[in-house]
């Protein structure tokens, strides 16, 4: 497949991580944190981490949308969806995430709700237009990538004045959720996680642009990286990372250079900043509140605004005590440290957020890397 | 009970082992713009007119004519296999097929995995009310054709309609039988370390084909779904590698995934696979990348994978290859020992990883 196939070039890869090996100071240990749920994906798909050396190591962070939801707004949303007028849009991602209860989307269209799982706003839209006698309310969730196509409905359902077509906003924001993992304080559970730098995100740069890195970049002395999905992409990234590192600077990167600017698609960026203001706070899973790092739609939206519409309040629920997404979230435990990791929770029968998305970090380790828990067996 | 239970086909006269029509016929199913409705699945004589007119002409075969409530026929000694299957796939009609033909396929394929020779076979359709004639008179002939071309025949079924919204078009079951020739046992749970697996060509064509006619995805390929009765390939394999075959498996809702992990955990082994010796069209994996999702969890309607004795696993693979549904087969790993029964998969990027179960579902009404 072109433009594919050349940055899985497993050749390429070792040769990379050759030089990485090279390159690492054998009496120091690197600890870098990729971003997005994208990449912890892709290092687990394509076994990135069986190419790096011991000293070399990935944590993965909290940008899954999906993981990042917090369960009072999954609640919200099957509120929403139990009402008998209203037909609930989701990306199909969300139909199992936990909320409270034991209750999820999947149960809650099993139990009469009109759920429909779409690929894009605009079958969103499809839909408002051809059930005009349904409140067709859009499941709106995701970083900067999934905010322009949600601007795009809210632009299409004004121009052909469809009364019946509502957004349930659940945006947020990538680089408030970095400055939180930085910035956290020493926790009880286990202490900050140590981060040498970061893999930054690859689709929400295509949006942001690379210039919302500098400030976090030059505050907490932390080198960036902007690097595609594609597993090379990735391993190159970790080798740009390290010599940042190794020379002691803290710069912000492109290694993604094919799609991403500094200053990323200003449209995109202008259309956003049209319709959606800033939340005073936002509940992060695994975060917490986050001050100025989610987004709602602008008054002269409120018609489009499902949260007017139907008087949400959301209701803030807690995590089973046992489950560990937040600290994983915030790169504080690997996957496999949890107590219901692989027992009461698989992508099966999840408790906890970070197993349901394929680019949750548990979802990850348990399909693609748990056989890493003891040594691989021999052939 | 007749009229109860509706079961065709319907005792009529027969004049030289052909279908004649009906004694007494008010006038023709207006085929191309009529529609089934509830009468049809009444038990009178609009049901028989439906059973008449499309069914039985359909299928024609000696068994079915004979027009009892049951296909009598004489059994050889030695071990028979049965096997159902329910088909509820969504559209009806996709590249390469309709549910009509994948019926007999899937039904025919799952016989045909015990290395049996398919027989007969019996199909049973659910037709919603409102449901067109023009179409169901295609897929009846559709299915009527791929039997043909199969070898085997539909000697014995039965219809019912349910209310308008109470289906969705037509869901068919077939069940099929077949004869396993002797000293052969195939089963799940007979791969050992060190068996090779061979996989009989690309994976996730009838997937992405099904899924590229879909209402909300429609895309643009020129992608075919594999469909096809693989008994052809599996004789020509039980000649060759006879009793050094341990497991076949058809690699359909789950895909090879699925099969790998279904095998791994009854037979107590694991499996090591090569990820560059899986053969995928390119179309198929840019459709893939596109919908977010890994060929080796979609379904296929026309491929094979088989654990063979290391031995015999070359003549096996050279054989399949000169057998026109087996030309793509490909060696693309092994079984190994594991306590816990992972298929473990080297990617095409050097790394390893596992080849998990599917959670949830990846492609809904693929089959």
């Amino acid at each position: 497949m072109k433009h594919i196939d050349e940055y899985r070039d497993g050749t390429l890869a070792r040769s990379i991580a050759a030089t990485i090996a090279r390159e690492a100071a054998c009496d120091r240990h690197y600890q870098f944190m990729e971003f997005c749920g994208g990449h912890t994906h892709a290092i687990s798909r394509y076994g990135i981490e069986d190419l790096l050396p011991g000293n070399v190591q990935m944590v993965h962070g909290p940008g899954c949308p999906v993981c990042v939801l917090p369960i009072g707004r999954i609640d919200d949303a099957i509120k929403l969806a139990m009402r008998p007028e209203v037909t609930l849009c989701t990306y199909a991602d969300l139909m199992r995430v936990p909320a409270s209860a034991g209750a999820n989307l999947l149960k809650a269209k099993a139990a009469g709700a009109d759920i429909r799982m779409v690929y894009s706003t605009l079958d969103a839209i499809r839909i408002a237009e051809t059930e005009p006698h349904r409140e067709v309310v859009f499941f709106a969730i995701g970083f900067e990538t999934t905010t322009p196509p949600t601007a795009v409905a809210i632009r299409l359902a004004r121009k052909k004045r469809l009364r019946n077509f509502t957004v349930f906003c659940n945006h947020v924001l990538t680089p408030p959720a970095i400055r939180a993992i930085l910035d956290a304080p020493v926790l009880p559970e286990g202490g900050q996680v140590r981060v040498d730098g970061f893999i930054g995100p690859a689709h929400v740069s295509t949006i942001t642009g690379t210039t919302p890195y500098l400030s976090l970049a030059a505050e907490f002395a932390k080198p960036v990286v902007v690097a595609g999905f594609e597993p090379l992409d990735v391993v190159q990234a970790i080798l740009m990372l390290l010599r940042q590192v190794n020379e002691g600077r803290h710069d912000v990167e492109n290694q993604y250079i094919r799609f991403v600017t500094t200053a990323g698609n200003v449209i995109a960026q202008r259309e956003m900043a049209e319709m959606f203001e800033l939340r005073e706070s936002f509940e992060w899973r695994g975060l917490g509140e986050l001050p100025m790092s989610a987004l709602r739609l602008r008054d002269a939206y409120a018609d489009l605004d499902a949260e007017r519409r139907f008087a949400v309040e959301t209701v803030p629920a807690a995590d089973n005590p046992a489950c560990e997404c937040g600290t994983i979230l915030r790169g504080l435990k690997k996957p496999a440290e949890c107590k219901l990791f692989g027992t009461l929770c698989t992508p099966e029968t999840p408790m906890g957020s970070c197993m349901v998305s394929p680019e949750g970090a548990c979802a990850a380790h348990w399909t693609y890397g748990r056989f890493r828990a003891r040594d691989r067996v021999a052939v | 009970m007749r009229g109860a239970l509706d079961l065709w086909p319907l005792p009529r006269p027969r004049s030289g082992g052909r279908l004649s029509p009906p004694r007494r016929r008010v006038r023709r199913l207006d085929i191309r713009n009529g529609r089934v409705d509830l009468s049809h699945g009444a038990g009178g004589r609009a049901s028989a007119q439906l059973i008449d007119e499309i069914f039985l002409d359909a299928f024609d075969n000696p068994l079915l004519a004979r027009g009892d409530d049951q296909a009598a026929f004489d059994v050889q000694a030695g071990r028979m296999v049965m096997s159902t299957d329910g088909y509820v796939i969504s559209p009806l009609f996709f590249p390469g097929g309709d549910i009509g033909s994948l019926a007999v396929h899937g039904t025919v394929n799952d016989v045909a995995m015990s290395g049996a020779r398919p027989l007969h076979l019996a199909a049973s359709y659910i037709i919603e009310e409102g449901f067109a004639l023009a179409d169901l008179h295609r897929i009846a002939h559709s299915m009527g054709r791929a039997a043909r071309e199969a070898g085997v025949a539909i000697v014995t079924g039965d219809t019912k309609v349910v209310e308008r919204g109470k289906g969705d078009g037509v869901f068919i079951t077939t069940t099929g039988i077949g004869i396993v020739p002797s000293g052969l046992d195939l089963s799940a749970d007979r791969a050992t370390s060190g068996d090779r697996v061979i996989l009989s060509g690309c994976v996730g064509d009838h997937g992405v084909a099904v899924m590229s006619k879909r209402a909300n995805l429609g895309f643009e390929t020129e992608l075919l779904s594999d469909s096809a009765a693989l008994h052809g390939l599996v004789a020509e394999m039980v000649r060759v590698a006879g009793a050094s075959l341990r497991v076949m498996r058809d690699p359909t809702r789950g895909g090879l995934a699925a099969a790998l992990n279904e095998i791994a955990q009854r037979s107590g082994v694991g499996f090591l696979i090569d990820e560059s010796a899986i053969p995928v069209r390119p179309e198929v994996a840019a459709a893939c990348e596109l919908l977010g999702l890994d060929p080796l969890y979609v379904a296929n309607e026309g491929k094979l994978v088989a654990i063979v004795a290391p031995d015999a696993a070359d003549t096996l693979l050279v054989a399949m290859r000169a057998h026109p549904l087996g030309r793509g087969a490909a060696l693309i790993g092994q079984a190994i020992a594991d306590e816990q029964c992972f298929v473990q998969m080297t990617t095409s990027f050097g790394g390893g990883r596992i080849v998990d179960w599917l959670a949830g579902e990846q492609l809904p009404r693929i089959c």
